[in-house]
């Protein structure tokens, strides 16, 4: 669908990770919420100060509700989490080519950090065929794990200071995996995490989706302020394509990394 | 009362309301598509457009400011030749009044792009040289009187009958000395203002935000600049003027008219509020009745001073 402009009703907005930065909110949007695909996303309107929206991925969605988990990191995010519950939000969205969803076969899903949470939509349609693979700096910033569990998906956590779960990166679980079997990888976190998953990809093979980040402006792709370099099909050449709406999520094979 | 006229005049060129949505803020006119159509709006300045396409500058290439953002996009687009052939047949289709923004490296770059637009058949054509963001050319061409003139001189000659309007950089010594040059040089228009150029500093990482390091600052923080500087420039020529620069209201719109501007530019105002080029276009209407003004035009350059 064409993105709209709608106001919803906040449901509930909670910290999800004591002592964190990190908070999920729920939002009443029928509209919006029964249009959403997995890996789209929705600008979100910070009120006064604000002069841009502020792009948060969909967590989640049914056919009346967003659910969005985003982390307070400046003046917009705070405004976030201190919107009241019961209150209005006033969206712009759903935006973006979200992620593929092969209709049958596994599916690895790659997280790191805040970027594990766009893969829970596509968790919730995979069901017991997806694997979620999920990397944290340390053991306070653990968050999220059931999200995947319980929608059936199988979940690994790694830390990379061996604090809770395996010691090492996400990469690694990634390569195990692939060792061991062909599958469909969909990938969201850190930029330097999705870059070197998406060369393990490459080195098994396996058909990879990355959901990039970048600053960004009017998310409807007109301002052309949040590109990436995508590789030109059947050339040696490169162009900018725009991460809100010829993106978020790009095929990793086509990325300039 | 009787239906206001919303329809302004831009050098021989009837525009069917005073809104124009800016060069560079809205493409050319597909991505708010959902939103509005370009028949709605007085006018469409289309995205800055070169001889050969241009891949822009490196990200970021936009950060949020105190009332405003800055961006340094770097004149990407995909060259004149896709314009000419996909993009403006589709906007006469949806019956858009359409304004050719170009810009160039070099002056011959600027006559090439007007005379391919010209033949093409625009509506107008609005010269960029005041771009902050591109290395050669853009505001180069736009800070020094002598040049502004030189280059207006050059390009008119290859417009035909499409009026040129000049598009006028706000970061000069004397803005009404520029205008009196672009007029010198035969500009049929003038618009105003572009960005002023800033710059922002992440304090964690000691690095520029943006990847250009420096870029233009637009939004509500520049309007009282915007507003000036059309109050001068009126004043210095008498040409019509589209104003731009921070209008985010029909208030905005209306006190930047009172100025001197014939037609208003909405840009920045969009990135929050895709419907803001109706809302300022309702709303200019609503105070014309509010007011017993019969005809917008009524209130270009009324301010009384």
């Amino acid at each position: 669908m064409n993105p709209i402009l709608a106001k919803g009703k906040i449901l509930s907005n909670r910290l999800l990770l004591e002592g964190g930065l990190l908070y999920e909110m729920k939002i009443l949007t029928p509209e919006m919420a029964a249009g959403a695909l997995p890996g789209q996303f929705v600008q979100v309107d910070c009120g006064e100060g604000t002069s841009l929206r502020r792009p948060i991925s969909i967590c989640d969605c049914d056919d009346i509700t967003l659910t969005l988990c985003y982390d307070v990191r400046g003046k917009g995010t705070l405004a976030m989490a201190k919107m009241p519950v019961g209150g209005e939000i006033d969206l712009l969205g759903p935006i973006g080519r979200g992620f593929e969803i092969p209709e049958q076969g596994r599916v690895l899903l790659v997280g790191g950090g805040i970027g594990i949470y766009p893969l829970v939509k596509p968790a919730s349609l995979l069901g017991g065929r997806a694997k979620a693979l999920l990397g944290f700096r340390n053991a306070s910033l653990v968050n999220g794990v059931e999200y995947f569990t319980d929608y059936g998906a199988e979940a690994l956590v790694c830390t990379d200071d061996g604090s809770y779960g395996v010691h090492g990166f996400v990469t690694s679980l990634l390569e195990e995996e692939l060792k061991a079997g062909d599958a469909t990888v969909l990938i969201c976190g850190p930029m330097p995490m999705m870059k070197a998953a998406a060369a393990v990809c490459a080195k098994y093979g396996a058909a990879a989706q990355v959901s990039l980040e970048e600053r960004m402006g009017c998310g409807v792709g007109a301002c052309l302020a949040c590109v990436c370099k995508i590789k030109v099909k059947d050339g040696d050449g490169e162009k900018h394509a725009r991460v809100c709406v010829d993106g978020p999520v790009f095929d990793a094979s086509e990325v300039v990394w | 009362m009787a239906k206001v006229d919303m329809s302004v005049n831009i050098a021989g060129v009837t525009l069917r309301n005073p809104v124009v949505t800016v060069s560079g803020a809205c493409g050319f006119g597909e991505e708010y598509k959902p939103f509005y159509t370009t028949a709605d709006i007085g006018a469409i300045a289309v995205k800055g457009t070169t001889l050969l396409p241009r891949l822009g500058n490196a990200v970021p290439r936009i950060a949020e400011t105190p009332a405003g953002i800055l961006n340094s996009i770097g004149l990407q687009n995909p060259g004149v030749d896709v314009f000419v052939t996909r993009e403006l047949p589709r906007l006469r289709e949806e019956g858009a009044c359409v304004i050719a923004n170009i810009a160039g490296s070099t002056l011959e770059d600027y006559q090439a792009v007007a005379e391919r637009v010209a033949d093409a058949g625009v509506d107008l054509i609005e010269m960029n040289i005041s771009c902050p963001n591109v290395k050669e050319g853009g505001v180069a061409f736009g800070v020094i009187p002598a040049m502004v003139e030189k280059i207006t001189a050059a390009v008119k000659e290859k417009c035909g009958k499409v009026p040129l309007i000049v598009k006028l950089s706000p970061n000069v010594a004397d803005i009404a000395e520029n205008a009196r040059a672009a007029q010198a040089g035969g500009a049929d228009a003038l618009s105003l203002i572009n960005t002023l150029i800033g710059m922002r500093i992440d304090i964690k990482s000691r690095k520029p935000i943006l990847a250009n390091k420096i870029g233009g600052l637009s939004g509500p923080a520049v309007f009282p600049v915007a507003v000036r500087m059309v109050w001068q420039a009126k004043k210095a020529t008498g040409l019509p003027i589209i104003g731009m620069g921070g209008v985010a209201t029909a208030e905005d719109a209306i006190e930047i008219m009172m100025a001197g501007a014939d037609a208003v530019g909405v840009g920045t105002a969009m990135f929050k509020n895709p419907m803001a080029p109706i809302e300022i276009r309702d709303g200019i209407e609503r105070w014309c009745e509010e007011h017993g003004i019969a005809d917008v035009k009524e209130i270009t350059g009324s301010v009384i001073d």
